[in-house]
This record gives C-alpha cells, sequence and structure tokens, in this order.
C-alpha cells in the first residue's frame, strides 16, 4: 500500500500537477509517458517472458552495441496502419506514434542461457509530436514490473561467462538524460540501431526465419526500400564470414562509437569521427593528434598510430576502466576483450600513408 | 543523509521509493537535473556531498543550479564510477551555475556543451593533493558555447586548463583565479573573447590562446587578454603525453599559438622563468597538419602596455622547447620576455619585401620587454634581440560584448 502511494506522490511530481508546482507542465515527459512498463501493454502472459503482442515485432541488428556483456531483447511497434521509410544511411524514418523496446538482462550462465536470466531494465524510444523522448525502467527483483525511473539507478548483477567464470558487476542503469547522451543528433533524441544496413540479416521468427527487411515490408512496416540487391549489410563484429576485418572493424567503431563521434553528435568537438561511412583518415583518427583528451590520451600521441594498437589512444582508451579514460563514456564499465581483439588486429592491420 | 532534507521537497519522495543502491542524495539531486523545468532552480545546501555519477542538465531553458557557497557546498567526485565529468550541461540557454565546489571529478569537473548563455559565477574546481597527471583535464570546460561568462571562479589542479573556453563565441572571463593547472586559462578556437581581471599563478603555462586544427569550428580569434597578472607560471608540466598542452614549457607567461587578432595589453607578467609572452604557429608543436582549412600562423597581434619583470634566472629545460632554450638559444639567464619563432609563410612579403600586415607583429610601450625573434624557419640559426622591427601599433580590439550577460 505504501508502495503504491509513493508511485502516486511520484506521478504527480513528474506529471508536474500544477497544484503542487507552479511551472508549467513538466516538458521532460510525454504525454503517454507510464510510470510502469506494464500499463503499455506491449507484451502477454507474464511479462517476464517478455513475448510481445501482436503489431510489436522482435528484432535484432548485425552488430549491436556492447554493453558490459548484458543481453538485449528488442522491439518495435509502430502506429497502427503507419510504416517506416527506407534511409539508405540514417535510421529508417519510424513515424510518429512509433516506439523501440529494449530489454537489458543477464543470462545466469552464459553457456546455458536456457537456465534463467535476470532482467534489469527496459528503454523505450517513444516518438512523439515533438521530437523522440527515451524513458528507463527498472525491473523489480520479482521481475514482474518495471518502473520509471528518471534519475537511472545501479543494481548488482552476478552471472557465469561463456567460460564458467563467476562474473559481477554493479550494473549501471542510465538517467535519462543519459539515454540521450548516446541517442542524440543535433541535440534531438535519435534512436541509433535500426539503419537498414542494421537490419538486413535474418531473424527467426515464430512463423519462420525471415529477412527481417524483406519481413517488415510484408507487413507493411517499411514502404521505398530498394531492390534486395541494393539493400547495404552491416558486417557481424565477430563472424569473419561476414565481411572483411576492415570492415568488421568499421561496424564496430560505427555502432560503439559513431553515435557521439560522428559530425552531428556531441563528440564531434574532438574531431575523431567514426561513423561507418567517414573517408577522412584524419577523422579515423589516423595518425590524428588529440584535441581535449585530457588523462586519456595515455601518453600516446595519436588516435590511431598504423600498426601499433598498442601506442594509440584509441586502444588505450577502450581497454581502460577508468571513468576518466574509459570509452565508450557511457554504458561501459567492464573491458570488451573480443571487441578490443578486433580493433587491435585492425589497427595492427593499418599501414601509414 | 539529513542533508537530504533540505533539497526540494518535491524531490524528497523519491527517497522513499523502493530501494536502489543509488545513494538517495545523488538520486534526489540528478532527478532535479533531469527534470528541471524552465525557470527552475536547483539550490544545493551546504555540506559535502559524494556524488558517484555525473550530474546532469540537458537543454535547460533558464536553469540555475546554485550552491550555498564556494567551499560551502563541495561535490565530491573521488569516488566516482560513472561519467568523465562532475557537472555536465548540455543544450539549453541561459544557464548560471553558481556559489559551489566541484572536487575531484575523474575527468572534466563542469563541461557545458552547446549552450546559449552559459555563467559560471563564484564556481571553484579543484583536484586536491599535488598537482598530478591523474587530475582531470579540465576545471570549468565551455565547448562549442556562446555567450561565455566566467567571473570570481577559482580553478585548481587540473591536467590540461583550470579554465579552459573550447570552440565557442563570445566570451568573458573576469575576475579568476586559476591556479597548479598545467595552464591557468585556455581561450581555444573560440571567437571574440575578453580575459581581463584574472591571477594565474603557478601553473605551468598561465593564460594561452590558441587554434588547432581538425576541428568542427576552424577558425579562433579577436582576443583581449588585459588587466591580468600573470606570474610565477613555472610549475612543472604534468599533462599526460600527447595532449597538446605537454608541450607548454614551465615558465610560460602569455602564450599565443596560430590563431588571430590577439591584442595583450596592461598585463602585469612577473617571474615566469621561460617567457613572458610568446607568439608561436602551430609548427613548434611539431604536430603534423592534415586540416587543408587550418591555418597555422598568428596574424595581427598586438602587444602593448604590459609590464614585464623576472628574476635573473635561466629558463625550464622541460618540454623540447625547455630544451632548445638551454641547448640552442643559450640565452643564460637573460631570458627575453617576449618571443616570435619568426615562422613566416611563403607568401609573407609584399612585392616591396616588406612583411604583410597581417604577419606584422606589434609590440610597444612594454616595461621592461626585452624581445627575441627565434628564426625557427633558419634553424634557430639568427636570433635577433633587437625589438625595432615590432614598434608599431594596431588598432584595438572591440571589446566583447555577451547578448546575455546581465541574465
Amino acid at each position: 500500500m505504501k508502495t503504491v502511494t509513493v508511485i502516486c506522490f511520484l506521478a504527480l511530481f513528474l506529471l508536474g500537477l500544477s497544484s503542487l508546482r507552479p511551472a508549467p507542465e513538466n516538458r521532460r515527459l510525454p504525454a503517454r509517458a507510464k510510470m510502469t512498463l506494464s500499463e503499455y501493454g506491449f507484451f502477454q502472459g507474464d511479462m517476464a517472458e517478455q513475448q510481445p503482442i501482436a503489431g510489436v515485432l522482435p528484432y535484432d541488428l548485425n552488430t549491436p552495441l556492447f554493453s558490459d556483456y548484458a543481453q538485449k531483447l528488442r522491439f518495435v511497434q509502430l502506429p497502427e496502419g503507419q510504416a517506416a521509410t527506407y534511409r539508405e544511411r540514417d535510421v529508417l524514418d519510424l513515424p510518429v506514434g512509433s516506439v523501440l523496446i529494449k530489454t537489458f538482462y543477464y543470462p545466469q550462465d552464459f553457456r546455458q542461457p536456457e537456465q534463467g536470466r535476470v532482467l534489469l531494465e527496459t528503454r523505450l524510444l517513444l516518438h512523439e509530436e515533438d521530437g523522440w523522448y527515451a524513458l528507463p525502467y527498472i525491473w523489480n527483483e520479482e521481475q514482474t514490473e518495471a518502473q520509471l525511473e528518471v534519475a537511472g539507478g545501479t543494481k548488482d548483477i552476478a552471472w557465469k561467462d561463456l567460460a564458467g567464470q563467476p562474473q559481477q558487476l554493479a550494473y549501471s542503469i542510465p538517467n535519462m538524460n543519459q539515454c540521450k547522451g548516446c541517442h542524440v543528433k543535433n541535440q534531438q533524441i535519435k534512436p541509433i540501431g535500426p539503419t537498414a544496413r542494421q537490419l538486413n540479416r535474418n531473424h527467426p521468427y515464430a512463423d519462420g526465419e525471415q529477412n527481417q527487411l524483406v519481413k517488415w515490408e510484408s507487413l507493411g512496416y517499411l514502404n521505398s526500400r530498394p531492390p534486395d540487391d541494393e539493400l547495404p549489410r552491416l558486417a557481424v563484429w565477430d563472424d569473419p564470414a561476414s565481411g572483411t576485418l576492415n570492415e568488421r572493424a568499421r561496424a564496430y567503431l560505427d555502432i560503439n562509437c559513431a553515435h557521439c563521434h560522428s559530425a552531428e553528435a556531441p563528440a564531434n568537438t574532438s574531431g575523431l569521427l567514426l561513423d561507418y561511412y567517414q573517408t577522412d583518415s584524419t577523422a579515423l583518427g589516423i595518425a590524428k593528434p588529440p584535441v581535449a583528451a585530457g588523462r586519456g590520451t595515455g601518453g600516446n600521441a595519436h588516435d590511431i598510430v598504423p600498426g601499433h594498437p598498442k601506442a594509440s589512444i584509441m586502444w588505450y582508451r577502450i581497454t581502460s576502466t577508468d571513468p576518466g579514460v574509459r570509452m565508450p563514456e557511457l554504458g561501459r564499465q567492464l573491458v570488451h576483450e573480443e571487441g578490443v581483439a578486433l580493433i587491435e588486429e585492425w589497427i595492427e592491420s593499418l599501414t601509414a600513408e | 543523509m539529513k542533508k537530504t532534507h533540505l533539497l526540494l521537497p518535491a524531490a524528497a519522495f523519491f527517497m522513499t521509493f523502493p530501494a536502489f543502491s543509488q545513494e538517495d542524495v545523488q538520486k534526489d539531486l540528478q532527478t532535479q537535473f533531469v527534470m528541471a523545468e524552465a525557470g527552475e532552480v536547483i539550490e544545493i545546501p551546504a555540506g559535502h556531498f559524494t556524488l558517484t555519477k555525473s550530474l546532469w542538465l540537458d537543454q535547460g531553458e533558464n536553469v540555475t543550479i546554485r550552491g550555498a557557497g564556494m567551499d560551502k557546498t563541495v561535490l565530491s567526485f573521488a569516488e566516482q564510477t560513472e561519467g568523465a565529468e562532475g557537472i555536465k550541461v548540455t543544450g539549453g540557454q541561459h544557464i548560471l551555475i553558481e556559489g559551489l565546489t566541484v572536487q575531484d571529478a575523474k575527468g572534466d569537473a563542469i563541461k557545458t556543451q552547446d549552450v546559449n548563455g552559459i555563467t559560471f559565477r563564484a564556481v571553484k574546481t579543484e583536484w586536491s593533493g599535488a598537482p598530478k597527471e591523474t587530475n582531470g583535464a579540465y576545471g570549468l570546460y565551455p565547448v562549442l558555447c556562446q555567450n561565455v561568462l566566467i567571473e570570481g571562479c577559482e580553478s585548481i589542479g587540473a591536467s590540461d586548463a583550470g579554465i579552459y573556453v573550447g570552440q565557442s563565441k563570445h566570451i568573458i572571463v573576469r575576475n579568476s583565479t586559476a591556479h597548479h593547472n598545467v595552464t591557468g586559462i585556455e581561450i581555444e578556437n573560440s571567437e571574440v573573447a575578453d580575459v581581463y581581471n584574472n591571477v594565474t599563478h603557478d601553473n605551468t603555462g598561465g593564460i594561452l590562446v590558441f587554434d588547432l586544427p581538425n576541428l568542427v569550428k576552424k577558425k579562433g580569434g579577436h582576443v583581449r587578454v588585459f588587466d591580468n597578472e600573470v606570474r610565477e607560471n613555472n610549475h612543472a608540466n604534468f599533462a599526460p603525453e600527447g595532449n597538446i598542452v605537454a608541450g607548454v614549457t614551465p615558465g610560460t607567461g602569455i602564450l599565443i599559438l596560430a590563431t588571430s587578432d590577439v591584442e595583450v595589453f596592461n598585463n602585469r607578467i612577473i617571474n615566469n622563468r621561460t617567457t613572458g609572452t610568446s607568439i608561436i604557429s602551430y609548427y613548434m608543436t611539431e604536430q603534423p597538419i592534415n586540416d587543408k582549412l587550418y591555418d597555422p600562423y598568428p596574424k595581427r597581434i598586438f602587444i602593448h602596455d604590459n609590464l614585464y619583470e623576472r628574476e635573473a634566472v635561466e629558463a625550464s629545460d622541460q618540454t623540447r622547447t625547455g630544451k632548445l632554450y638551454r641547448d640552442q638559444f643559450k640565452f643564460g639567464t637573460d631570458v627575453p620576455h617576449i618571443v616570435w619563432d619568426g615562422i613566416l609563410p611563403e607568401d609573407a612579403l609584399d612585392k616591396n619585401g616588406q612583411v604583410k600586415d597581417q604577419y606584422q607583429i606589434c609590440i610597444r610601450n612594454n616595461t621592461n620587454a626585452s624581445f627575441a625573434n627565434l628564426d625557427a624557419q633558419g634553424g634557430f640559426q639568427n636570433i635577433s634581440r633587437d625589438l625595432s622591427a615590432y614598434d608599431c601599433t594596431r588598432q584595438s580590439l572591440e571589446a566583447a560584448d555577451l547578448a546575455l550577460e546581465d541574465k
């Protein structure tokens, strides 16, 4: 009962009840924001099972962002009768009313994921008339509900990794601004993942495996797409069959770095631009001196020293766990050993011009 | 935890919300930052608060973040586990941060980006203990901002710059103190700035004005540096290698690097052992230039009516430039107050063989100013101590105006 009361107070506060707060309605939350995840009705049955209702479609990406080894379940919901418009490079143009849903979890044992998992948070991106909103929901211990928590939080989590080693982490759930910290382009909130190149892959749907873009089109979720052979496809970072070393490394940098390190994003101040279509070698960091890296340089002179990963600032920062040094700044406390190995191999392969 | 009750009553509802491991104070403050409405004043009471994550305000409109005073409201980030800055402000306009101290942030103390109208008043940023390489880079760090006012602030211990205004436009830095940083005040790729009535002491370098290549905002300039006290900036350079400021030689007073329209006047530039005022091109950094839009030469520089004093000591020999002072320049204890690297572009001379106006450095009416043209272009072979070729004047620059100064 106490919890219910508190939630009511919280709701009143968050929605800016005029009698409590003289300021106009809090513009930080959209009108359709709910205090709990269940209120949206995205899932059927036991919500922890994450079984979507009809119209909420699961999807995957070719090369996802590394998030401290957390696993992710992704879903999209489009407004009735509306479709996304194809974009060659940018994220698909999702209509107002769309929702992107992403649930973060850890299997208790990565070797036997079917043995059980812990859901930590579900992040929503809501597309409203005045733009996108990012909302973090934190799951309760009972795994029955997730609550909106604008200030984010921390959850202790333990698991066994693929080698059977016990791991633990004070997992960090972003606050609302941190969500935007990555999901930002020209200061506006934007989705990152669902580009054509990321979605161009097969997905095991309930009614059979199918290419995601083809599926979206068949459901009326996507229009204006070009023929199959003109669809871009991002390499899968850890699957050598999917692309060359360079393609896989650039795919990895694209999803892990370019949300900030691109011309219209916050780390443009650094001049280091790592988006997939970047062709300027200096912008990519090759023989580029840092601008405001501070102790993030690790004593190194250039972002990338071709042939010498360990003399490169990039390598130093992706192998650091120090909050003032590590990259990405948000969403990573652990070193992504396999990702580091890929970047190491890539820098090793580069030659000075 | 008692202090929590002094925070906004509305935020107190969060305290009784089902427990998460995040500290209550942290959560109260973070919630206020995240949810700040137009015109909101976030009051942080006196006290010492330990925070583990950055406090972040995004797209604020007329938002004030107000402590009970410098050294009274202390936000310590010594236990920080996440975030590359103590306080972060992104976007929005008319933001005021005043009356608080930010300590021991893991990265920058306060970073503000893409804000139109950002004021720092009576804000202190510090890294405790002896200055060291592991300190954060910047104390006050507005970048890509417009209408920046920094006044009555104090910055201590930054491993790059205590006060760093980067890629911004319309700037006033005044009545502030920066000490025991690698550099006290830096104005970088920024336009229309007044830096006055500040004291920079015991940094490696006092005040730097410069333009770097490869940046979004390509060009800075129109910077007035006046009425400052720039003294005893002789601290060992503790910047991590790889940073541009790691090349700043201890004992640097004012450094003008590869930027244009800089007027330095009425400053007291005292006992900076290596150089009172240096005017150099980007070539002196020995870094490659791959940016076709970048202009590596200082232009239209005017140094006048400053007071220079120094004790008869040798220049520092730390950094590559310091080693040149020791091995090549051999000034002994007669170290010039003002130096120019002497590097000019190929087209620097007009058809009469005269240096074109934009490259003509003017140095006039200073007290005690000794000089050297280092002839870097000629391999430092013909160093000239003759100041007469620089005895000229320039139109004074107009004062920097801030559209939002009287917020």
